[in-house]
Order: structure tokens, then sequence, then C-alpha cells
């Protein structure tokens, strides 16, 4: 992939970036070499901490200013970018150079039109006059696929959704031409179906332009079907760079291997128990027979807020669950699925249908019956870090329940050290407070708390979307351990539809408070019946790159 | 398991393999032992706060162990030595009586603070308290408590404190409850935003879903996670306090006359303010003294506080 000289737009030869914080000194990018040639598409994937973003800040000099870089070659079209002073700097950032930042929520001022926001990348540049950049402004938002341009021109950013921010940001982006564009993780923060709009539209106008991306991504799928070419980036070191097919289809770095085996889109098929747990519980196993679901959810509806401004979150939302089962609930973001968990785990009540446990009609239940029924049921949270009380070591949260329910003082501290141990977190973690943890250990932690009291049903909601899909990965594999060893049943709510595949039996599909679909994993996975479910799956990255856990662990 | 020999094949393998690979902060992030060195190090960047410290520590000794800073006596004096300007026997001059200033200064601290951490005390706990019922509880109770506390506000500080000495009669103990009360509001109020804050945290909730009683969330989660802003509050009311009881024991609602007061010093020392000038300033000047080093303390605990 030895570019000719004349062809890279950017050079980067052993760039360092590192911190100096409480006379600390922490490498974050450490000898970085990739060239970006004009019109190509590279991405840049790594997890959290690799030094992917820290790259892309280095490159386009936005860098915090205790980082120090250093670097023997970064040139931006034979301009040495180090050497610019902040003049400079002005001229090629945005004017040739231009950022697609991560957060389009955060991205765009709150008291700016629209509009004004797009034209202000052309007045700055000089590239326009007040009324024409005005006018440039609103064929920039066509342009970047909102619709209603001139109207949307006019508005606040608050009065637009995520997707339609995003485009903003992209047309801003887009706007003075620049000849290289940074994307750093553009879609992170959408659902699946704007995900896929935004990248195609995004393709479509690099495409035509000829314009150069810098994708940075946490998601290999991604980088998968947008990229020419990938660097994978692990400790702030590049450990494989290629074309895509070739990175993904025949990755030789052991970190890339594990990458594409973890990554959900890139997997296929139910998860099953490990070689250890399957030996355990051998002896009971026979074939699932059919039993009484352990939950049954009828005609759930919750609406919130009263007369004109009321809002059906949840309408008439029926499902059941049986014991030792996964039923997944999937959509999109405000589909109401996560209300659809709460109002199972009874921290909101339903305002119309019943919930029932075993038999036990529980949708009004209070005080002390709620109580008591809370030990056969239990709740884990998309956001580890604010699950946990900072004040709590980790013995201290996992033996909280078992308090509440007044276990026996020796009793639960056994129990304690069994359950850390479940989760497979070395024993000496019970002293630890949550900040001494990573994202993936709290969650563990979370897991084992929730565990506490042998419940029967597990409500996970989110469980493993904010972590890094390697953590993903093995999070995922202890549920499906705990599942086979201990019989629970899991409520699984999640944006994720891959993730749904290596997990569930059964799929509900929610949109707009409805249960559209619902039915096998395999059944609504491989042929959907409803044109929404459709659109999700087509949605998913990667889907091309689908491959046999096998055929990539070699 | 599979997580393993994924993790043993790119991290170096140990024991706690697996948590550097989920990106675990290593040792140096855990606590490290305070070293003494670096103790000083961090004195040295603050002389201010440095300073503060040790003009509370020194009042606080003053006040326990008055005889070991003066030998004279603050209740008897030499009438031939009245009204003497500050020497190198009375380092304060003498009063009226021929009591040496000095003396009765140290020995007014013990009353003086008394009164101030008395009065703080009971505000810390009766706001913290009541802030805690209204911020948890909500609804009525919380429109209730915080109504009244709304009219404590407006009443200014030192009338209301007023109004309860006129009702419980003089002497320290009443000056102290007075002050109390009286800034008892201002802690409900913190303390209710916080504990509104610290409810909704997920962590709460999650202890609620877990089957924890709502009196044991209260102490176990809420109460010590927003306890921080409210002690810091309580030392920024420490020096607020200080000058409440100094100006009710200068206008005389204190202890009985010949007991040292710091307020009450002042207050006697006006009589002679144009022709003895030290029966004034020395103990205003300690006063302020106080009460700036409390307020420099109390920033440092709502830094601490908010690095944490």
């Amino acid at each position: 992939m030895t570019t000719d000289a004349s062809d890279a737009l950017l050079r980067v030869k052993n760039l360092r970036v590192a911190y100096e914080a409480a006379g600390r000194r922490v490498e974050a990018v450490r000898g970085v070499d990739f060239e970006v040639a004009r019109g190509e598409v590279v991405a840049i994937v790594g997890e959290s901490g690799s030094g992917k973003t820290t790259t892309a800040q280095a490159v386009i000099h936005l860098l915090d200013p205790t980082a120090r870089v250093g670097a023997d070659e970064l040139a931006f079209d034979g301009i040495e970018l180090t050497k610019l002073s902040r003049g400079q700097w002005r001229e090629v950032r945005g004017a040739r150079i231009g950022l697609i930042p991560q957060d389009p929520v955060v991205s765009l001022d709150p008291v700016k039109k629209i509009g004004e926001q797009v034209a202000e990348a052309l007045r700055v540049h000089k590239l326009a006059s007040r009324r024409a950049a005005g006018e440039r402004a609103v064929a920039l938002l066509e342009l970047a696929g909102l619709s209603q341009p001139a109207l949307r021109a006019k508005q606040f950013p608050h009065q637009l959704s995520g997707g339609m921010k995003q485009r903003a940001l992209i047309a801003a982006a887009l706007a003075p031409e620049p000849e290289l564009i940074i994307a750093d993780e553009p879609t992170s923060a959408l659902d699946v179906t704007v995900q896929k709009q935004i990248l195609d539209h995004l393709e479509n106008l690099v495409r035509e332009r000829g314009t150069a991306v810098l994708l940075i991504t946490h998601d290999l799928a991604v980088a998968a079907d947008r990229a020419d070419r990938i660097l994978v980036m692990q400790g702030g070191e590049i450990v494989e760079q290629g074309a895509a097919a070739q990175v993904l289809g025949s990755p030789r770095h052991p970190y890339t291997r594990a990458l594409v085996a973890a990554a959900p889109a890139l997997a296929s098929g139910r998860l099953q128990p490990s070689a250890s747990v399957r030996e355990r519980i051998e002896t009971d196993a026979a074939p699932r027979t059919p039993r009484p679901p352990l939950l049954t959810a009828t005609n759930l509806t919750k609406d919130f807020g009263s007369g004109r401004d009321r809002l059906r979150a949840v309408d008439a939302v029926s499902f059941e669950i049986a014991r030792g089962e996964t039923f997944a609930l999937v959509g999109e973001s405000g589909s109401g699925k996560s209300t659809t968990a709460r109002l199972v785990a009874r921290l909101e009540t339903a305002s119309d249908g019943t919930v029932v446990l075993d038999g036990q009609d529980y949708t009004h239940a209070r005080g002390e019956r709620l109580r008591q029924l809370r030990r056969r049921l239990q709740l884990v949270y998309q956001n580890p870090y604010a699950s946990l009380d900072p004040r709590f070591t980790v013995a201290d949260a996992v033996d909280e329940p078992l308090r509440a329910f007044g276990r026996p003082r020796v009793e639960r501290a056994r129990r304690v050290t069994e359950l850390i141990d479940l989760v497979a977190l070395p024993a000496s973690f019970a002293s630890r407070r949550p900040a001494e943890l990573s994202g993936g250990q709290r969650q563990r932690v979370a897991i084992a708390r929730a565990l506490a009291l042998e419940p029967e049903l597990l409500i996970l909601d989110e469980a493993v979307s904010a972590l890094d899909v390697s953590v993903q990965a093995q999070i995922l594999q202890l549920l499906t351990d705990l599942q086979a060893e201990l019989g629970l049943a899991y409520l699984f709510i999640t944006h994720d539809l891959a993730v749904v595949r290596q997990v569930a039996d059964r799929v509900g599909v929610m949109q707009g408070g409805c249960l559209v679909e619902t039915g096998a994993a395999a059944g609504i996975l491989e042929s959907p019946s409803d044109a929404y479910t459709r659109r999700l799956l087509e949605a998913i990255p990667g889907r091309e790159f689908t491959t046999t856990p096998e055929s990539s662990a070699q | 398991m599979s997580e393993l020999i994924l993790n043993e094949r790119f991290t170096d393998s140990g024991p706690e393999a697996e948590t550097r690979h989920e990106g675990e902060p290593t040792g140096e992030a855990r606590r490290r032992p305070a070293s003494v060195t670096r103790f000083f190090i961090a004195a040295g960047k603050r002389p201010g706060l440095v300073i503060s410290v040790l003009v509370i520590a020194l009042v606080i000794v003053w006040a326990l162990a008055p005889s070991l800073f003066t030998h004279q006596d603050p209740l008897v004096g030499n009438v031939t030595d009245r009204l003497q300007a500050p020497s190198a026997r009375h380092i304060f001059g003498t009063d009226n009586l021929g009591r040496d200033l000095w003396a009765r200064v140290v020995y007014g601290s013990a009353q003086s603070l008394a009164a101030t951490f008395l009065a703080v005390v009971l505000a810390l706990v009766v706001g913290s308290v009541l802030g805690l019922l209204a911020g948890f509880l909500r609804g009525w109770v919380d429109d209730v408590i915080m109504r009244v506390m709304d009219v404590v506000l407006a009443i200014p500080t030192v009338l209301l404190s007023l109004a309860i000495i006129t009702a419980l009669g003089f002497g320290t103990v009443n000056v102290a409850i007075a002050v109390g009360f009286a800034s008892a509001a201002s802690f409900a109020r913190v303390m209710r935003s916080e504990v509104i804050t610290i409810s909704t945290a997920l962590y709460v909730e999650a202890a609620r879903a877990s089957g924890v009683r709502w009196y044991t969330v209260l102490r176990r989660h809420v109460l010590p996670n927003s306890l921080g802003p409210v002690l810091s509050l309580s030392a920024l009311e420490f020096g607020t306090a200080v000058l409440a009881i100094s100006s009710l024991s200068f206008l005389g609602f204190g202890a009985p006359p010949p007991a040292p007061e710091w307020g009450a010093l002042i207050s006697e020392g006006r009589n002679y303010l144009a022709t003895s000038w030290w029966l004034t300033t020395f103990p205003g000047l300690i006063i302020v003294a106080v009460v700036l080093a409390a307020n420099r303390v109390s920033r440092a605990f709502e830094k601490n506080g908010a690095a944490r």
C-alpha cells in the first residue's frame, strides 16, 4: 500500500503524543505512521483508550494544551503542520481540513440558527459574502440530506433531532470544500438506521468531490463498510493496517483477530456456554421442553404527562418469558423499550395492563410485597459508572441486597466471595471501589449484585451497550454461562440487533411504543415479516463481512 | 473461559491479565501513602491556608488550656494599672479595672468558641435533617419544610436571634441556640438540593430495585454522598457564627459582665475608644482573624469536595 509521494495528502511519521499530569507522563500515542491519499477513506479502529481520537486531534491541532506532540513528519499536502503558527492554522483548519465532531448535541451553538452556523464556516474563510453565504448554507443543508433546508436553516439546534444535527455539522464541515475530512465517531451517538443514512450520504458526497476522509470509529463493522483502508490501533500504536477486506478477512495481528471475533456484527449465531460450564451442567442436558411462562406482560401501557401533553410511551405491549429463556426487546431510541423494562422491574407503574410473575400479579404491588418480589427479579443498568455508589467497595455493593433481606452476617460474607468469583473477578477486588475498576469490571460487579438474591429473571437494560466490543463479548459470554448454570431468564433490552443474534432465544421488535413483531430470534433475524424490522436489519453495518467464529479465530 | 483465553493472547498474562485488558487504572492511580515531604510541598504552595489552619488551631488551644498562654487573672485586675497601653508586661494593654486584656481575650475564647461550636452543630444537625427529609420525601413534606425555611431566610439573622433570645433569656448557651436556629435554614437549603441530586442517581434507584428499604437507602447512600457540601458550608458558617455571637454578646445578651467574651470585650472598650484604642482594636482583630481563617479553610474544603 505504499502510495506515491505526490498522492499522499496526509503523511504522518512517528507521531507521538504524551500527556503530563501530576508529574506523571502518559503516552497516548507512541510512534504512529500512516498516510492518507487524495480521495481515500481511511478508518482508524480501536477501543477506548487506544489513542485513535488523540491521533486525529493531533493532526488537526486540537489537542489539550498540556499534550506534548512530537513527530518526524506531520505533513498535509507538503505543509509541515507542526510548524504552523496560530494564524496559519486558521487558514488550514476548516478550509482545507474539515472536522465532523462526535457528539452532534454539544457541537452546535444552541443560541445560533443552523443556517448561520453553516454559513459561518464560509464567512470565516472569506469564501462568500454574508448574503451569498446564507444562500450557500441552504444549498449545503440540502446537499447534506436535510429535508426542507430553507426552514431548517432558520431553526435552532434544539428543534432538530440528533440525526438532523449531525447532517448540519456535515454541511458545515463540507462548506469550505476541504481536501481532508476528519470524522471522529460521526455516528456513534445515533440509531443504526440514521447511522446508515448519514454514512451513505457522506460516502456519496466525498466520492463525488474526491475528498479524503479519516474516519475514527470503535465499530469495526462501520469501518469495514466504509473504508478503503483500515488502521487498527491498540495502546497508542498501530498494530495492523491494510485494505479493509484484507484486515477483516485475514487479520494477522492477534489483537485484530480478537477484535474481529468479538465484533457482534461480524460474528453469527447464538453464543454457547463455555466448555467448562457445559461440563459442569452436563447432567441435565435434556432438551428444553415447553414450560409455563415465568413472566407474562399483558397489554402494558404507560402514559407520561396528562391532558394534551400526554405521551404514550408504551402502547399495549404483551409478551411472555419462560424460565431459562432470553427474550430480547429491540428498537431505536424512543421506541419505549426501556420504559417497558422499567414497568416490568416495577420502577414505574403501568397506566394499564398487567405484569404477572409466576402467577402473581404485581402490577400495583406496593411496600413489603413489592420488596419481597424484588428478590426474584433484578435489574442491570446500561451505565455501570452511575449504577454503583462511588463510596461502596465491591464487597459492599454485592452485599447490599443480602443485607437488605436480613441474611446472617456469616452467610453474607461467604455469598459475596462466591458471587465475586461467579462473575469471574479476582477475590482481591472485594475491597476496591468503583473508581478503581474499568467499565467491564464495574458491569460484572453490577451483575454480581443483581444475582445476589438468586433471582429468576434478570432485566438487562442495554447492559452491554456502553462497553468496548471485546469487553462486550466477555460480558455476553458471562451472561450465557450464568444462564446455563443458574437457569436464569433474561429480559434483554438493546438497540443492537447484532447483539440480539448472539444471545436471544426470542425477539420482540418495538417501534413508537408498540410491539410490531415477536418471534423466535432466528426466524426474525433471517426472515423478518415487518417492514420496520427489515429496515433495522439492513442498517446493521458490516453485513458483507459476516464470518463464522471458527474462521476468524484461525 | 473463552475470555481468559482471549486475554492471554494479547496481554502478558498473569493473574491480573484480565484487569489490565479492561483498561484498569494501574498501581499509581490508587492511593499512595501520604509522605511527609509531599505534605510540606503541598503546604508551601498554599501559605494562606496554612496560616488559617494555624490561627484556628491556636484559638482552639486558647479555649482548652488558657493558662498555658498567660499567668494573669482575666477577672481580677490591679486598679493602679488601669488603662495602660500595650507594653511588654501587658502585651494587649489593660482595661479600666486594670485587668490584663491579653488574658481576657485568651480566656474569652473558651466562651466564644463553645457558643460558636454549639451554634454550628445545632444548625448543621437541624438544617441537614430537615433538608434530608424535604429532599428525599418531596411532596407536601418538602413544601411545608421549605416554606418555613423561606420565612426564616426572609428575616435578618440577627433580628431572628434577638427574638429567640428574648424568648429564651440571656446567657451564652441561649445565644448559641438562637444563632444556631437562625442559620439552620441555609443548611436545609443546601442539603435539600444535594439530596435531590443524589436521590435521582442511578445507584440509589439500583439500591431500591434490589429491595433496600427507603430509610436504609437514605442512611447508606443519600446521606453520606450529600454530606460533603454541607460540611464545607459548616466551616463557612463557623466564621459567620463567630461574628453573630460576638455581635450578640456585644449587645449584652451573652454571659453576664465579669466573664470575658470577645464581643463583650469590644463593647466594654467602646467607652474608652477616644483614649484607649487597644481595648476595642485587639479583640476586634482577633475576631476578624478567626472569621477570615474560617472562610479560607471552608474554601479549601469546597475545592477538595469538588475534586472528589
